[in-house]
């Protein structure tokens, strides 16, 4: 029990040290330029999804607003939609023929 | 030893039959066969609901519920489209600035047609829909476009599908594989799931016709355009078959693409090849 207690409270510190640090201008151009690298792929594959568009515009106003946490969180939510959508797009190329009436 | 070598050949026989028969039917299942696609299409709708009159899935969710069918049926004394149905005569028999008119850009002067829409040109080697001859004829007259998804695109076709009421759905598949490929493409794009929501036109008007999607009863696949254009309430106006697609991706949270995109061009014209012979009842009016 003595041995535990810091071992937990180590735990817990390590875990939330990174995120303790507020975001920066750089860190969202960093996850901006993923997330849009992803959107692009998206649109040639012809398969955006409205919340895609919805949450890099929601990064884009956190960064002009000055808010980088969750302008951050919100790029790297967009880039998860659109590599999702990506995902889709590449597998209905063979996926659809499963529900084709014949 | 005869015995054993009698059956071990007989064996080997019918093991390359079945591989025979089963590359066959690998052969066939590849092969794009509209013919074949549309009447396993409509059979799938007449098996699955029996007590449908074949021409009666023209009428989309009326067909599959009683108490709808009711109210439409009082609804129709007094159609919610007929304001559009009338600007629609009223705008197809106006000349454009030059003295022509739309009657000069269609067979039979324009009337009586709408269910050989869409059909494939083969001299630009696309589908061509009713929505853009429509414009394509302005523009080659000197007169801007109309929009695709409402207002004047919707009350003119509003006015050639009523002049073409009761006319069974007629779309030619040209032998040519420009045809065959738009067909297949369109055919894609309606099996193909899309969005957030992760949904295929299929999944709503295949699957599950009938059924309530919220407070809609989804309409079933089969005739599902040839009741175009239609008065929705939902919209509180009229709207296209360009809007109708529109709308739909958009519900699926998948971005649209444009109006009269080749994806949109092409799977109307599979919808429709698939609709053959059942009777054009536009302009319509959903919930």
């Amino acid at each position: 029990m003595k041995r535990s207690l810091p071992l937990a409270m180590l735990l817990a510190l390590t875990v939330a040290l990174p995120s303790a640090r507020a975001a920066t201008d750089a860190d969202f151009k960093a996850a901006y330029a993923a997330a849009e690298a992803a959107f692009k792929e998206a649109a040639g594959l012809r398969n955006q999804w409205t919340t895609t568009v919805s949450t890099l515009a929601a990064a884009k106003k956190a960064a002009d607003g000055g808010d980088f946490d969750r302008a951050v969180a919100s790029a790297k939510e967009a880039e998860a939609l659109a590599k999702a959508s990506i995902f889709q797009a590449t597998s209905e190329k063979e996926a659809w023929k499963a529900m084709e009436i014949r | 030893m005869k015995r054993r070598a009698t059956i071990l050949l007989g064996s080997a026989v019918v093991a390359l039959a079945a591989l025979a028969f089963a590359a066959t039917r690998v052969v066939a299942a590849n092969k794009i066969d509209p013919v074949a696609d549309a009447k396993a299409f409509q059979n799938f709708f007449f098996q699955k609901f029996p007590n449908v009159k074949r021409e009666d899935f023209v009428n989309g969710p009326y067909s599959m519920n009683e108490d709808m069918r009711r109210q439409w049926q009082e609804k129709e004394e007094f159609p919610p489209y007929e304001f559009a149905l009338d600007a629609g005569k009223e705008m197809f028999a106006a000349p454009f600035k030059n003295g022509k008119g739309y009657a000069d850009c269609f067979p039979n002067g324009g009337i009586g047609i709408r269910q050989n829409y869409p059909y494939f040109d083969e001299k630009e080697g696309k589908v061509v829909t009713l929505e853009l001859a429509l414009n394509r004829c302005r523009e080659a007259n000197g007169e801007a476009p109309y929009s695709y998804v409402k207002d004047e695109m919707a009350s003119l076709t509003a006015y050639m599908a009523f002049t073409s009421r009761g006319k069974p759905m007629d779309i030619k598949l040209p032998d040519d594989p420009r045809a065959l490929a738009a067909f297949e493409n369109g055919k894609r794009y309606f099996y193909t799931r899309r969005g957030q929501m992760n949904f295929s036109c299929a999944s709503c008007h295949v699957q599950s016709p009938g059924e309530r999607i919220r407070a809609e009863v989804l309409a079933p696949a089969l005739g599902i355009l040839n009741a175009m254009p239609i008065y929705r309430s939902e919209w509180s106006g009229m709207g296209t078959t360009s809007r109708r697609f529109i709308t739909c991706n958009s519900q699926t949270r998948a971005v649209p693409l444009e109006p009269q995109a080749d994806e949109y061009r092409d799977v109307e014209y599979f919808l429709s090849y698939v609709a053959n012979g059942l009777p054009i009842s536009g302009p319509g009016a959903r919930p």
